[in-house]
């Protein structure tokens, strides 16, 4: 027996979701030993490995321990260890460690947290949300094509900050994306990233507490990353003696935790430690899937079925001839294809564009003209995809074609009489359905990118494989895990889970691929049966190259589809078979080998003073005077003069709000009144400032939404799911509170007013209550300066009786009953006027032989924070713009398979009818994200329109400020239109 | 556009009628009711992963969660191949108001229409909406129903006490099993026993009262929010048990308050709005019957002494005024504020409020009145879970155990 001197110990150990940690303390809770480790997923393994190091050091010492960590739990229990939240032990360790520090914020691999310490402890996580993590820092960069490291050292070099929505790694995306395409400093984008999640934290996790006093951070990224740590320490103003960043900050928590193991009585070997971890079973709540293919014949089968569909090939050194040019400039990647006259491929070319597409497709033309034959004619070249304005002027290319047309256009190729295609690329789920040869019913990922590309990219990296080799993996796996369809965000924790669950690498790459295509299937497509998507399926985009996703697909849809060979080319083929269309004898004015030689270009930003939006502008210059201008939503920005001004409703509906409160004020006040620029107020303003100054109130509005208004209220959302309009609501607030008002009168309604032909007439739940919320979240306000009764104004004497109460310190009882009237009339003359001017539009529009476009959304649509511009983006196409509110009265309510109860929401009903009783109409319905109702409305107003024949576009709108999305679903709407006559 | 199958009055003797699984206690009582009236009922309880797949197959998939599962755990039943869809209906509840919950059955019955068309769908309301279905609700069985809530809330109450802290595993549940069997003869034989309130009350509790319990001192936690999510285990991944394993007491406001909030609901609007119908005066008069029967439950509860009997419905009233206007009716509206502050105010500080993500009302009644609850209550504990289709377990009891660990603390 070897038992002399044998010390007790404690150990930590913290399992987070890409991490572990150990710690060791001594009896006086010193550290003697620490670690940190990536576990690439293995978890198990890498716990017991560590274990043995410590093992290595300490064979005849005895532990008392403990496992935390969002990966932990599970093995925790199965281990019979004990286990303490990781939140918790954080705050031991702070106790211990730093004991006058006020809030500690610490960063993870996937969550965010925050823990107040004085003035009411308080301890916060992330919820289902890991937007602004460690793990959102990691997509980003991959996005860019670099490692977090090389991230941080660009962010230092930094000279201005873009807005880059906080709330999800998806949405940041989406305004990155943009950015990149358009050639903005990636400098500036790394510190624009780091700033973002600043945001979130501050904004997601604060929720109106102030985070000030001495502020301790930790965590692995932002002991890691210098870029992060300077943003947290500028946004919330700090000195060097208040933010501290401590040397043990990374293992900070598995601290903790030992220090919570100390606590506990029973004391182990580790060598019983390591028995008990790899004796510890994986708990059988996984749920699988059936494996992708049953044998290697199967699979080769699948592999002979789909060689079938490939193209020609010739060479480009000695074919003769013409030629023609396509180019696909996607989100993350490049293609490009050269073909001959009867569509044999010269060349091709796919690669990520890494941030840089326009670098990335001169080299290749520069490539093509190096390598090709004298005697090769490029009789014509078009451009498709997120760049393609930027190709398009940059190189000169004859032609730009939306995506949804060039896709078409080579499925078509392949498939003659194809009737529903799906292209997965890097960042976009695009599919549509084609009816007597015309586009129709696109359905485009908005606002949430998972199940593309990028996504199992990202996880491959993340797990420490290539992207090829890691979908390999799936192929074979026994029992392909399931991962439920949502966001990329509910997918990293369902993988965790299964992690943690011991599943292994191979069924969680093929679990990814199923997930891939429940998303698209089910949540873009959102179809119920594959019968429903036709029989010709072509699928396309990069992602469908990979064998697994394809297999899920087909499996998933319970029939076999074509794929071609070229699937990641498909964009750039379609667009070589467009410009191959269109050529003329004069030839195509592509960039010449000569001009291709001296091309360069710089890139600046500026800001556009054309109106008060102040877009955002990127100039890019080639010289010689041509320039390429992006970021701006209307014909102004773009240097072009506007000679003939489309109608535009929204244009006038908002104006004619905004200026209401410029007339019919009292010259003697008796007191000011404001009102909140915001939700149901961008119908009844004319109703309330009516009201008020006749009873001899001056009235203020709050000034014009803008993203710097949502940040002024940010601090006072509870609820960060809830709709951008209701969060900018708390912005125009704060404004109001600052231009100092007597009292903001903000009504709380569960009815609107009754329209007629619809079962209620409710107001949805948000505009109903939002003012409960207002008050009940922003300290500034009360009883006396917020002003909220309730009221249904359909019944006069309720509103009277309601106003004299609310009113009664000003002693005015007997003027209400006439003011009432006053106002009731000017609504009602508000809502003549809107329908007289949506009569002179139509008019006018069908006089120039324009096709009307019937915007509908809620009256609070009119924002431009809100629409982005999107009804300016039609208008620049060449269309008249409504709104639903405008022409709702002229069709009855159709027969409706749901319950229509809420006032807004029936007149989407009405003006769908009414536009089915229009040739030159079409409606898009603008639906603003986290809209539970518009789960109802859309599905039903898409099937009174497409009942006629009309096409349905639906476009999702929140705080991001990218209208991509939007501009294709326009665009392609426009060639269906021209298509169907 | 299709007209859906209606439920005819032939239908009542050849079809059975599915029902979801949304409150387990009371449900088997409210089926026997049913079954007396000559229905014949039958309570889903399939919950595999399969329910969610055909959820997110057959609905929008941004309707909310209780959508998704309901119509999931129908279509998934119907797939089983264990029902005749040519005999089979379905029964959804409606509670009618501004909420998109009211929108359910009308999500049904797209879904439905799709792949069994024969499949008629009927509505559990009392609001008077769907007025052509023969499943309809007669005076006598609205009093049974009532009497059944009671009933079902009495036994989820002393049953979540006792098995929290039962020292045989498994006595709570028999006992629960016992009195559900024997509630469910009365009503299902019609016998007009289930009046006798007060004698079958204190059975009750004398019986839930023997069984030994442990002196043990654990972490109560309230459990409020969205109806469905609250009470429903498939909804809530079985909450009430994972808090059980956790060492805690799961506290759950009664289903009658949820019955009276909405007859509250009713009336109250007519006086806010000055708008007196004949809907809210019969509101008004089924309000005073039923408050009149929690006062009895009440009052027997504190006489029998061994356990806390439910919120008196007057008092959480009074407490929501503190927070928020009673004019907020949609969803769960003011009963959850109300509830959050009844609970931190009778010592249970610990409250998770359970919620679809994204559900609107909460936005507001939910998340929107922690921060003022926690002002009058500084030791209030409150964290808001979302469930979703996509939400893993993991994140959900991730978040619980950091609400245990602070409550500990």
């Amino acid at each position: 027996m070897r038992c002399k001197m044998a010390k007790k110990y404690s150990l930590g150990i913290d399992v987070g979701s890409t991490t572990v940690k150990t710690v060791i303390t001594d009896d006086e809770g010193n550290i003697i030993y620490s670690k940190y480790q990536r576990h690439l997923s293995k978890v198990k393994e890498t716990v017991t490995d560590q274990l043995k190091i410590i093992q290595a050091d300490h064979p005849d010492d005895s532990f008392t321990v403990c496992i935390t960590g969002s990966a932990g739990l599970g093995l925790a229990n199965s281990a019979q260890i004990p286990f303490v939240q990781e939140v918790h032990a954080a705050f031991l360790a702070v106790k211990k460690k730093q004991p006058d520090a006020d809030a500690v914020i610490e960063l993870g691999g996937e969550d965010a947290k925050i823990i107040f310490l004085t003035g009411g402890v308080e301890q916060r996580m992330n919820g289902s949300c890991a937007g602004g993590t460690g793990a959102f820092i990691d997509q980003m960069a991959t996005l860019l094509g670099i490692t977090a490291d090389e991230l941080d050292e660009l962010s230092l070099r930094s000279q201005k900050i873009y807005p880059i929505a906080s709330r999800c790694g998806v949405f940041a995306k989406s305004d990155i994306q943009p950015l990149l395409n358009q050639g903005a400093r990636r400098e500036d984008i790394a510190a624009s990233i780091f700033q973002a999640v600043v945001d979130q934290t501050v904004s997601g996790l604060a929720q109106g507490r102030t985070i000030e006093g001495k502020v301790l951070f930790l965590g692995g990224p932002l002991f890691f990353l210098k870029g992060l740590r300077q943003a947290f320490v500028r946004t919330l103003g700090l000195d060097s003696e208040h933010a501290v960043f401590p040397e043990e900050a990374p293992v900070f928590v598995a601290y903790g935790c030992s220090l919570y193991a100390a606590e506990t009585s029973d004391a182990f070997h580790i060598e019983t430690l390591i028995d008990k971890i790899s004796n510890a079973k994986a708990s059988d709540n996984i749920v699988t899937g059936e494996p992708l293919f049953a044998s290697q014949s199967e699979y080769d089968a699948f592999i002979d079925r789909h060689k079938r569909f490939d193209l020609g090939y010739a060479d480009i050194r000695k074919y003769k001839g013409d030629a023609y040019l396509g180019i696909d400039a996607g989100s993350t990647t490049t293609k490009l294809v050269l073909i001959t006259d009867d569509g044999r491929i010269l060349y091709h070319h796919y690669s990520s564009n890494q941030g840089q597409p326009l670098d990335k497709i001169a080299d290749q033309v520069k490539r093509i003209y190096a390598e090709m034959n004298p005697d090769i004619t490029i009789k014509g070249s078009a451009v498709t995809g997120y760049g393609e304005d930027l190709i398009r002027s940059g190189l000169s290319i004859d032609h730009g074609i939306v995506e949804t047309v060039a896709h078409f256009k080579a499925a078509a190729y392949f498939c003659p009489d194809v009737d529903f295609i799906i292209d997965i690329g890097g960042q976009d789920i695009k599919s549509f359905k084609i009816k007597n040869h015309s586009i129709d019913s696109i359905m485009l990922n908005e606002a949430c990118s998972s199940g593309c590309g990028s996504f199992i990219q990202t996880f491959a990296m993340a797990l420490g494989y290539d992207i090829a080799e890691f979908s390999q993996l799936g192929l074979f796996a026994e029992h392909p895990v399931d991962l439920g369809s949502r966001c990329t965000v509910f997918m990293n924790s369902s993988v965790k889970q299964a992690q943690k669950d011991g599943a292994t690498v191979e069924d969680i790459s093929a679990g990814l691929s199923m997930s891939i295509i429940k998303n698209a299937i089910y949540k873009v497509i959102r179809a119920k049966s594959p019968d429903e998507l036709g029989k010709n399926i072509v699928v396309q985009g990069g992602t469908f190259l990979n064998d697994a996703v394809l297999r899920s697909f087909e499996k998933e849809m319970g029939r076999n589809v074509i794929r071609p060979a070229i699937s990641g080319l498909m964009g750039a083929f379609g667009c070589a078979l467009y410009a191959r269309e269109r050529a003329s004898e004069e030839g195509s004015k592509l960039i010449s080998k000569e001009e291709l030689e001296g091309f360069s270009y710089t890139s600046r930003s500026a800001q556009c003073g054309g109106c008060t939006a102040h877009c955002q502008l990127n100039i890019i210059s080639f010289g010689k005077g041509r320039r390429f201008i992006s970021g701006n939503r209307c014909e102004k920005g773009g240097g072009v003069k506007v000679t003939n001004k489309i109608p535009n409703l929204y244009e006038y509906k908002y104006d004619s709000i905004v200026n209401t409160v410029k007339k019919h004020q009292p010259k003697h006040p008796i007191g000011t009144v404001g009102f909140p620029l915001a939700l149901s107020f961008y119908e009844q303003l004319p109703f309330w400032h009516m009201l008020f100054t006749t009873l001899g109130f001056r009235t203020i509005v709050s000034d014009e939404s803008s993203r710097g208004m949502y940040y002024l209220g940010q601090h006072t959302i509870p609820s960060d799911t809830v709709c951008y309009p209701a969060k900018l609501t708390h912005g125009h607030i704060e404004d109001l509170l600052n231009k100092g008002v007597d009292f903001i009168f903000y009504p709380c309604m569960s009815y609107n007013l009754d329209e007629g032909g619809s079962d209620n007439h409710f107001n949805c739940p948000v505009v109903a209550y939002y003012p409960e919320l207002l008050l009940a979240n922003n300290p500034r306000l009360n009883s006396r300066n917020f002003l909220h009764p309730y009221m249904d104004l359909n019944i006069r004497k309720n509103v009277i009786k309601v106003l004299e109460k609310s009113l009664s310190r000003y002693n005015i009882k007997g003027r209400i009953p006439r003011a009432v009237d006053a106002a009731y009339a000017a609504l009602e003359r508000y809502q003549h006027d809107v329908a007289a001017k949506a009569r002179e539009i139509i008019e006018q529009a069908r006089a120039e032989k324009r096709n009307i476009i019937v915007l509908s959304g809620r009256p609070y649509h009119i924002d431009k924070e809100i629409n982005h511009g999107i009804h300016k983006l039609i208008t620049s196409l060449g269309m008249a713009v409504v709104t639903e509110d405008s022409v709702a009265h002229l069709a009855r309510t159709p027969h409706l398979n749901v319950l229509n109860q809420w006032t807004y929401h029936s007149r989407l009903y009405r003006a769908a009818e009414y536009v089915t009783t229009q040739k030159d109409m079409q409606l898009i319905q603008l639906v603003s994200f986290g809209c539970g109702i518009d789960a109802v409305t859309g599905d039903e107003v898409r099937s009174i329109l497409e009942s006629k024949g009309k096409l349905y576009t639906q476009l999702k709108i929140d705080e991001i400020n990218n209208l991509g999305a939007a501009r294709i679903r326009l665009r392609s709407l426009v060639a269906a239109m021209e298509q169907n006559g | 556009m299709p007209e859906y199958a209606k439920f005819t009055e032939d239908m009542i003797k050849t079809h059975t009628i599915l029902v979801p699984d949304m409150l387990p206690v009371h449900f088997k009582l409210l089926i026997s009711i049913f079954e007396n009236a000559g229905y014949k009922m039958e309570l889903l309880q399939n919950d595999s992963r399969a329910v969610v797949d055909e959820g997110l197959k057959n609905v929008h998939n941004d309707a909310c969660y209780p959508a998704l599962l309901v119509i999931g755990q129908f279509m998934d039943a119907l797939n089983s191949g264990k029902y005749d869809p040519d005999k089979t209906a379905l029964l959804i509840t409606q509670t009618g108001g501004g909420c998109r919950a009211s929108n359910y059955i009308h999500l049904l019955r797209k879904a439905v229409d799709k792949n069994y068309p024969q499949v008629p769908v009927v509505s559990l309301n009392f609001s008077g909406l769907e007025k052509d279905s023969a499943f309809r609700i007669t005076v006598p069985m609205f009093l049974r129903l009532l009497y059944a809530v009671l009933y079902g809330d009495l036994l989820m109450m002393v049953y979540n006490k006792c098995r929290a802290y039962e020292i045989n595993k498994g006595e709570s549940k028999k006992k629960l099993d016992k009195w559900q069997r024997r509630l469910g003869n009365i009503f299902r034989t019609g016998s007009r026993k289930y009046l006798n309130t007060k004698r079958i009350y204190n059975d009750i509790l004398r019986d839930f009262a023997s069984i030994k319990l442990s002196s043990e001192k654990k972490i109560r936690v309230g459990i409020v929010g969205e109806i469905y999510v609250k009470y429903s285990p498939l909804a809530n991944n079985h909450l009430e048990d994972f808090l059980i394993s956790e060492g805690c007491e799961p506290v759950v406001p009664s289903l009658l308050e949820f019955v009276m909030y909405c007859a509250a609901g009713n009336f109250n609007d007519a006086k806010i709005y000055d708008n007196t119908t004949k809907s809210s005066i019969f509101n008004r008069i089924g309000y005073d019957l039923i408050y009149h029967k929690q006062k009895e439950l009440i009052r027997i509860m504190k006489e029998q002494g061994s356990f806390e009997p439910p919120h008196d419905f007057e008092h959480l009233r009074r407490l929501a005024d503190k927070y928020i206007n009673q004019g907020v009716v949609m969803g769960e509206g003011w009963l959850i504020p109300a509830e959050m502050a009844a609970l931190a105010k009778s010592g249970v500080e610990n409250i998770i409020c359970t919620q679809p993500f994204g559900c609107l009302p909460n936005h507001i009644v939910a998340k929107g009145m922690s921060r003022a609850i926690k002002q009058d209550n500084p030791n209030a504990n409150i964290v808001a879970i979302d469930y979703d289709p996509g939400a893993t377990r993991v994140n959900q009891e991730n978040r619980i155990k950091l609400m245990l660990a602070n409550a500990r603390r």
